[in-house]
């Protein structure tokens, strides 16, 4: 893996005319978990699909960069609330797609090192239909960080989990991700107040900046830092979704 | 297509044997008892006990016959499906084949393929090659069709995943794009296991000196109507056979690993 860079987002979109959020700037530290936490419909999606290139349907005025002024777009691995796994290949092959995309080898050390850290040995061989929704989460980690790009960008990648399983998800991504600078955009409080380096609430009108708690992440989920900051995001994201 | 199919495009038909049987004996009986009870002619309609002695005592040249038609099928299943596979992936790859081929393939689908019965007899001859082509046009559309409606609706979050992969083209389409869109291939390729049996017997009609087709003609031309419903009962669990034979094979199709 590369150096991973800072990020900045500076601009305004709109849909047919119609602003979808208004003018913002929003700065990823390099090597750092941003969490962006919001309602449905105010463009948090947009905002991580614009960094990685992707289609969205909106108009968007401004610019994107990094902070050693390369460009972002070869650096990013993505990972969605879908799992995205191909139904018919095997854990293993999913893993290793994106070599396969590109018409490369994969490198086999880091895939068996992945299949290790993400409790995925016994299931190498299986199709995704075989595997819980933990499990098939787990192996859309292990293909995002088979990538080793130096930026993630995370859409809800969590949000289909049963709260447990989701707890664990946390840790480990925290673990595996650790040195690389993270977008996550979630509408899960506890998950910002557990991940954010930086946690910033968006609206309509722009973002709003929390202060996260100052334990390391990921914070204990019992830890009444975490309660508290979780709190207060429910609360902030409440008062401005009337 | 002027044509209906006779069975669903996912073949999920109910294979239990015990249903189709009943309702198979249910319908003897029921034409039995007509011809009985109504005196009709047997060369307007036979009894079905008629029309099984007549398979039985002509079952070599029927099977001769069968064997014709048979072949004219497969060639056009396989020229149809291979063509209709090529025509799908061109179009799923370039746009401008999608500007440029599709309003001509939609004018084609507007002529009945029937009216180029005739024309094939006239360019390929009464032999094997008119009958297949009939097949091939009547087995490609719907194979075209269904795979390349199945390559453009890949699911979106696989194509942005690809794009953030930073995947050529050709390589999504092999990779994720055709693997996604076996199922409906698969589709296509059962429905035109039912379409080339008709195509075979329409290019047998117009002109030709073997096969079921010629045979059902033959005897009716005779008044030999047992004759004819042998032949033509033939043709139907040829048919069937074909399209469950074909399902099987399909089925798998979903399953399939690159």
């Amino acid at each position: 893996m590369t150096q991973a860079p800072g990020i900045t987002l500076k601009g305004q979109a709109s849909i047919d005319g119609r602003p979808l959020f208004a003018p913002l700037s929003l700065s990823l530290d390099a090597g750092r978990w941003t969490c962006l936490l919001g309602g449905s419909g105010v463009g948090k999606t947009t905002v991580l699909r614009l960094m990685a290139e992707l289609p969205t349907g909106a108009k968007f005025d401004g610019e994107i960069l990094a902070t050693d002024k390369t460009p972002v777009t070869e650096r990013i691995a993505y990972m969605a609330q879908d799992d995205l796994l191909l139904p018919w290949a095997t854990v293993e092959k999913n893993i290793a797609l994106g070599a396969r995309l590109r018409g490369q080898n994969a490198d086999a050390a880091r895939l068996d090192q992945l299949l290790d850290r993400c409790g995925l040995r016994d299931h190498v061989g299986k199709k995704p239909s075989e595997l819980s929704g933990g499990q098939r989460q787990r192996v859309a980690l292990a293909r995002t960080l088979m990538e080793d790009k130096p930026i993630i960008l995370l859409d809800e990648p969590f949000s289909a989990l049963d709260e447990k399983t989701r707890a664990a998800m946390h840790d480990l991504a925290a673990d595996l991700l650790k040195g690389r600078t993270v977008l996550v955009v979630t509408h899960d409080p506890g998950e910002a107040a557990r991940l954010g380096h930086a946690i910033y609430v968006m609206t309509a009108d722009g973002l709003t900046s929390v202060a996260p708690p100052t334990a390391a992440v990921p914070r204990a989920v019992d830890a009444q830092d975490t309660i508290t900051c979780r709190s207060d995001l429910l609360r902030l994201l409440m008062e401005t979704s009337t | 297509m002027p044509l209906r199919p006779v069975a669903t495009a996912d073949g999920d038909i109910d294979m239990k044997l015990w249903p189709p049987i009943a309702a198979t004996v249910f319908a003897l009986c029921v034409w039995q008892a007509i011809v009985t009870l109504t005196g009709v002619q047997k060369f307007i309609l036979p009894s079905p006990a008629l029309v099984a002695e007549t398979w039985w005592l002509n079952r070599w040249v029927i099977a001769e016959h069968t064997l014709i038609t048979l072949n004219e099928i497969l060639i056009g299943l396989v020229i149809g499906i291979s063509l209709g596979v090529v025509t799908a992936l061109t179009l799923a790859s370039s746009k401008t084949a999608r500007t440029l081929l599709a309003p001509m393939l939609v004018f084609t689908q507007a002529l009945p393929v029937f009216a180029l019965a005739p024309i094939l007899t006239l360019w390929l001859g009464y032999g094997l090659w008119s009958k297949a082509a009939m097949a091939v046009l009547i087995t490609y559309f719907p194979v075209t069709s269904a795979f390349f409606d199945g390559l453009m609706r890949t699911p979106p979050g696989y194509l942005d995943l690809a794009k953030t992969m930073q995947a050529s083209p050709h390589r999504v389409l092999w990779h994720v794009r055709v693997p996604a869109a076996l199922p409906n291939l698969g589709a296509g390729v059962r429905l035109a296991a039912v379409y080339a049996p008709i195509g075979a017997v329409i290019g047998e009609w117009v002109g030709s000196s073997k096969g079921l087709g010629y045979l059902m003609l033959l005897a009716n031309g005779r008044a030999k109507t047992d004759l004819m419903f042998a032949a033509m009962l033939t043709l139907g669990g040829l048919s069937v056979l074909l399209y469950v034979l074909v399902g099987k094979l399909t089925r798998r199709l979903g399953d399939r690993e690159t």
